[in-house]
C-alpha cells in the first residue's frame, strides 16, 4: 500500500502524524472499497456525478461540488471546531471536563452507542443500492447518490471513533460493520428499520424524511455527549444529514405535487382514475407515510428502558438541545409520561424522566416531523385539493416495547386483531400498492425530464438549474 | 429624453430571508451563523436583518437554497422577525429581488449620479411624492413591452426628428411615476460582440397610463444623428426606437429614480425648466395635473421650455390648448429666422418676480431637465432674478435642496 491518506482522506484530525491511526485506516480502506463495491450503488464505478465533498469544516470549505466517480470520493474524517473548557453537561460527570479519552468504566456502553450509530450508515447504503436503476431524473439519481456517498462518509467518521480510540476492539467493530449485511437473515443490521427494503423511490424519499430524521435525533443527543470526540464527529454529521431529510422532504413534496396537478387538470380524486395518469394517490402516499414513520417510532427503543437512563447519567448521550433545556440535567427527581395499555385503551402514565429519554427523544421528533408534513398539507391546500396527510398515533404498528403487544390504529385506538386485520390495507401499504408505486419506477435519465409521477424541483442543486447534467454515465 | 438620478430617498437595504417553502428546517443555518442572526420558533426559521453581517456562512451548508433569498428594502424597515415568522412563504417577489444582484447595476447608477450632479448632489425626494418602485427588471430579466403607437411631434420640415412612443406592459406590473426612468435595451451586439449599453428614457406619461387605466407608458425620443459637437453619429437606442411600429416588442429595465418625483399634496406647486426632449417628465407631471383640474387642489405650475423653433418643440400643439390659469408657460426659441436668440435662462430673468416668488414658497417644487449646457445658465439666471427681487441664491439654494425642492436631470 502507498497511498498518501492525508491527500486521499481529507481531514481534520492530523491523520498525517498519527502512524497507529494510519495502520489501522489502511488495514479498513480496501475492504471499505471491496463493500462499496460489493454492496454500493449498482453499476456505478464509471459514473461521474456532481458530488458535494467535505474538503474542511469551516463553512466555504465543507460543501465543494464536483463531478466525481463515487470509488474515488474522497471519504474524509472531520470533527466540528473543538470548543475550548468544555464540560460534560449532564448526568452524574456534570461540570467535570469533557473527556478526550474513553473513560475505563464506560468504554463498553461507549462503543455500542457509536457502533449501532455508524451501523445504520452502510445499511442504508446496502437497502439503496438497486435504486439507480429505477431513477425518476438525473437530478434526483445524484441526490440518491449524495446520500449514499454521506452515508459512507458518516461510517468512515464512526469507524474513525472506533479505531483511534477503541483499540483492538475498536477495529474488530469496524470490521463487522462491513460484514453485517441489511436484510440478511444469518447476519442482519442492528436496527429493525435498517433490514427492510427500500424498493421504491417513494419509500427512498420517506426513508429520508423519517429515517434520517430519527438519524438527526440520534446525533444531535451524541452531539451533546461528555466524550469529545463523539460530540464533534456527530456535530459535523448533523450538516450532512441535513441534505438527506431534504430529499425526502422536497422528494415527497414534489410527488405530492404532481399528484395535485393530475388531480386538478383533470378534475379527478379517485384513486384509481389517479393511478391511471400514472400519479400516485394521495391515500397511498398517507400509508407508505404511515409505514415508515411507525417503523422509524421504534428506531428510538423501548419507552422505558434502563440503557438509556445509563447511558445518560453517565453522560454518555444527552437529549436532544440539552444544553438549551433549563432543569437540572440530572432528572433523579423528574418524571415523563409514556403511553401503556391499561383496560383496553391508551394511557398516560409517569414514568422517571432518566428511563422515558426515548420517549422523549421520539415526542422531541414527532414535533419535528409533523411539522414537515403540515408543510406537505401546504402544497396540497395551494393545489385546492381537500386532503390532509397527518403522521399516525405514535402507538400505531410498534413492533418494539410493551406497545407491540397491541393493536393500535392511526387514530391511537386499541383494536382488536380482526378489526386490524380487517382495516389494515387501508392503514398501511397492501401488495397491491407497493406493485402499483414499483409500476411506475421506470429510469429517466434524459437531462432535465422528470418521471411523470413526480414534479421537478424548485431549486437545482447549488443553484444549477434543474436541466443540469447532474450525472454523466461513461 | 432624459436620464434620471436613481437615489432612493430611502437607504436600501438588501436584506438576507429564508424561503419558508423550500426550507426544511434543518437548523443547519442557525447552527453555522457566527452572528447569531438566525433563529427560529416552531414555525419557520428567520435572519435578523441587524445581526446578519453578510458573511455568507450559512448560504453552502443550507441543503436546500432556501437560505439564499433576498429582497431589497427600506434600511429603515426591514422585514421584522414577527412578519418573518408568520409567513408561508416569501413575500411577493420581483425578479431583481430574487437574487444577491439586486443592487442598481453600476452602469445606470453611474449614469444617474452623472445625470443629477446639476443639483449637488444627492437631493430628498418631495415629502408627499408617493414612494417609487425601482430596478423591478433587469437586463436578465427585462420586462417585454410591445409598441402601441409610434407619433413624429416634430414637423416634417423641422431639422430634427423628435417621437412620441407608447409601449404597453399587457399584464407585466410596470408601476412608475411621473419623472423615474425606465432603461431600454437595444437589441443586438455592439462591434466588441458586447450587448449595447442600456439607454435611459424619463417617462412623458403619468401614473396611470398614456391612455387613463391603461398599462402603457410614453416615451420622448430625439433620434440622434450627431453628437454634442455635431458630427455626425448615429445613436443605436435613439434610432432602435424611433423607427419602431406598432406591435414591436421591446425589452425595458427599470424603473428608475427615486428622487426626481412630483410633490402630491394639495396647493404644491411645480416650475419646471426644459429643454428639447428634457420635456418628458414636465409633460408626464403637467398631465398627471391636467387629470386631476377637476378636484381643484391648488398650487401653480410654471413651465419655461426651450427649443430651437415652434416646429421642433415636443407637444407644442397640446401645451397650447392648457388653461392659461392652469399653467403658465414661457417658450424660448433660439434658431428663428429674424429673431433674437432666446434661452429659458432669458425668460427666467424677465419673470424674476413670479420666479422668485415661487422659489420662495414651501410648496413649490424645481425641476430642470435638459442638456448639460443649460445648467449653468440656469443657475446664473436664478442668481439674477433673486439679486433683482432683494434675495441671495447661495442661502436660497442650499434651501431648496435640503427640503427635497430642487431636482436636476441633464445629459
Amino acid at each position: 500500500m502507498n497511498i498518501d491518506y492525508a491527500e486521499k482522506i481529507p481531514n481534520n484530525v492530523d491523520l498525517a502524524s498519527n502512524k497507529t491511526l494510519q495502520r489501522a485506516l489502511e488495514h479498513w480502506q480496501p475492504e471499505f472499497l471491496h463493500w462499496w463495491d460489493d454492496m454500493g450503488p449498482e453499476g456505478t464505478s464509471r459514473t461521474e456525478i456532481y458530488l458535494r465533498t467535505a474538503v474542511s469544516v469551516d463553512p466555504k470549505g465543507w460543501a465543494h461540488f464536483d463531478y466525481v466517480r463515487m470509488p474515488e470520493y474522497r471519504w474524509g474524517i472531520f470533527l466540528a471546531p473543538g470548543e475550548a473548557e468544555r464540560k460534560v453537561n449532564f448526568g452524574a460527570h456534570k461540570g467535570e471536563p469533557a473527556w478526550q479519552e474513553v473513560p475505563g468504566e464506560y468504554r463498553s456502553n461507549l462503543r455500542r452507542l457509536i457502533v449501532t450509530q455508524g451501523d445504520t450508515e452502510p445499511a442504508s447504503v446496502e437497502q439503496q443500492r438497486h435504486l439507480g436503476l429505477t431513477c425518476p431524473s438525473l437530478y434526483d439519481l445524484r441526490n440518491l447518490f449524495q446520500v449514499n456517498v454521506e452515508e459512507g462518509r458518516h461510517l468512515w467518521a464512526m469507524v474513525y471513533l472506533l479505531q483511534a480510540y477503541f483499540g483492538r476492539d475498536g477495529r474488530e467493530e469496524a470490521e463487522a460493520l462491513l460484514e453485517r449485511r441489511s436484510g440478511d437473515p444469518d447476519n442482519p443490521r442492528i436496527l429493525g428499520a435498517f433490514n427492510e427494503p427500500t424498493p421504491d423511490w417513494l419509500s427512498f424519499f420517506m426513508f429520508t424524511y423519517f429515517t434520517d430524521r430519527d438519524g438527526k435525533y440520534q446525533l444531535c443527543s451524541l452531539a451533546e455527549s461528555g466524550f469529545d470526540p463523539l460530540a464533534r464527529t456527530c456535530r459535523f454529521m448533523l450538516t450532512e444529514e441535513a441534505h438527506h431529510m431534504f430529499v425526502g422532504e422536497s422528494g415527497i413534496s414534489r410527488v405530492i405535487q404532481r399528484t395535485c396537478e393530475v388531480m386538478t387538470t383533470h378534475k379527478i380524486d379517485d384513486p384509481a382514475k389517479i393511478r391511471s395518469l400514472g400519479a400516485i394517490d394521495l391515500p397511498t402516499i398517507q400509508r407508505y407515510l404511515n409505514f415508515h414513520f411507525s417503523v422509524t417510532m421504534d428506531l428510538f427503543g423501548a419507552d422505558v428502558s434502563s440503557n438509556a437512563a445509563t447511558f445518560y447519567s453517565t453522560g454518555l448521550k444527552g437529549r436532544f438541545d440539552e444544553t438549551k433545556i433549563e432543569d437540572d440535567h440530572l432528572l433523579t427527581t423528574a418524571s415523563y409520561p409514556v403511553l401503556e395499555v391499561r383496560d383496553g385503551i391508551l394511557a398516560s402514565v409517569q414514568a422517571p424522566a432518566l428511563n422515558a429519554l426515548n420517549e422523549k427523544l421520539r415526542d422531541d421528533y414527532i414535533r419535528d416531523a409533523a411539522s414537515g408534513v403540515e408543510r406537505w398539507n401546504k402544497v396540497i391546500e395551494k393545489a385546492g385539493v381537500a386532503f390532509r396527510l397527518r403522521v399516525p398515533h405514535k402507538a400505531f404498528h410498534r413492533r418494539i416495547g410493551p406497545l407491540a403487544a397491541a393493536n393500535i390504529d392511526p387514530e391511537g385506538n386499541v383494536v382488536s386483531t380482526e378489526q386490524w386485520t380487517a382495516n389494515v390495507e387501508r392503514w398501511l401499504p397492501s401488495d397491491t400498492d407497493r406493485a402499483f408505486v414499483a409500476s411506475l419506477m421506470g429510469r429517466v435519465v434524459e437531462r432535465g425530464k422528470f418521471a411523470n409521477w413526480i414534479a421537478p424541483p424548485a431549486r437545482g442543486i447549488n443553484n444549477q438549474a434543474a436541466d443540469f447534467e447532474y450525472v454523466r454515465f461513461n | 429624453m432624459d436620464v434620471k438620478a436613481v437615489v432612493s430617498r430611502a437607504e436600501p437595504l438588501r436584506q438576507h430571508l429564508i424561503d419558508p417553502e423550500i426550507c426544511i428546517r434543518c437548523n443547519t443555518c442557525e447552527e453555522t451563523c457566527p452572528s447569531k442572526a438566525v433563529s427560529h420558533d416552531s414555525r419557520n426559521y428567520v435572519v435578523d436583518a441587524t445581526l446578519c453581517n453578510y458573511c455568507n456562512d450559512c448560504i453552502s451548508p443550507c441543503p436546500t437554497g432556501a437560505i439564499d433569498n433576498w429582497r431589497m428594502v427600506d434600511k429603515a424597515r426591514p422585514y421584522t422577525l414577527t412578519e418573518q415568522l408568520a409567513w408561508d412563504s416569501l413575500p411577493p417577489e420581483t425578479p431583481v429581488d430574487a437574487g444577491p444582484t439586486a443592487e442598481l447595476p453600476a452602469h445606470i447608477a453611474e449614469i444617474t449620479a452623472v445625470a443629477s450632479e446639476g443639483q449637488g448632489g444627492t437631493v430628498l425626494a418631495p415629502w408627499s411624492a408617493a414612494h417609487p418602485y425601482v430596478n423591478l427588471y433587469t437586463m436578465q430579466k427585462p420586462a417585454v413591452a410591445t409598441v402601441s403607437g409610434n407619433y413624429q411631434l416634430t414637423a416634417e420640415d423641422a431639422s430634427c426628428d423628435i417621437r412620441h412612443i407608447v409601449l404597453d406592459f399587457g399584464g407585466v406590473p410596470m408601476p412608475v411615476l411621473e419623472g423615474q426612468t425606465i432603461g431600454i435595451v437595444p437589441p443586438g451586439v455592439g462591434s466588441e460582440g458586447r450587448p449595447h449599453p442600456v439607454r435611459l428614457y424619463s417617462v412623458a406619461s403619468p401614473r396611470d397610463g398614456e391612455r387613463p387605466h391603461y398599462n402603457n407608458v410614453s416615451l420622448t425620443v430625439k433620434r440622434v444623428t450627431e453628437d454634442h459637437e455635431g458630427r455626425p453619429v448615429r445613436g443605436i437606442a435613439s434610432n432602435y426606437l424611433c423607427d419602431l411600429n406598432k406591435g414591436d416588442r421591446v425589452n425595458v429595465v427599470g424603473p428608475y429614480g427615486g428622487t426626481f418625483l412630483m410633490p402630491n399634496h394639495p396647493g404644491s406647486s411645480l416650475f419646471m425648466v426644459c429643454t428639447g426632449t428634457g420635456s418628458a417628465p414636465m409633460r408626464a407631471m403637467t398631465e398627471r395635473r391636467r387629470r386631476r383640474i377637476a378636484l381643484k387642489e391648488g398650487g401653480e405650475l410654471m413651465l419655461f421650455f426651450g427649443a430651437r423653433c415652434e416646429a421642433e418643440l415636443p407637444y407644442f400643439g397640446p401645451l397650447m390648448k392648457l388653461p392659461k390659469d392652469f399653467i403658465d408657460i414661457n417658450f424660448a426659441f433660439s434658431r428663428v429666422p429674424g429673431k433674437v436668440k432666446q434661452y429659458v435662462q432669458d425668460r427666467i430673468r424677465e419673470r424674476s418676480a413670479d420666479v422668485v416668488r415661487l422659489l420662495n414658497d414651501q410648496n413649490c417644487y424645481v425641476y430642470i431637465c435638459g442638456l448639460k449646457g443649460m445648467e449653468q445658465g440656469v443657475d446664473e439666471a436664478f442668481r439674477v432674478a433673486c439679486r433683482e427681487q432683494g434675495e441671495d441664491w447661495g442661502t436660497l439654494l442650499p434651501a431648496l435642496r435640503a427640503q427635497g425642492r430642487y431636482h436636476v436631470e441633464t445629459y
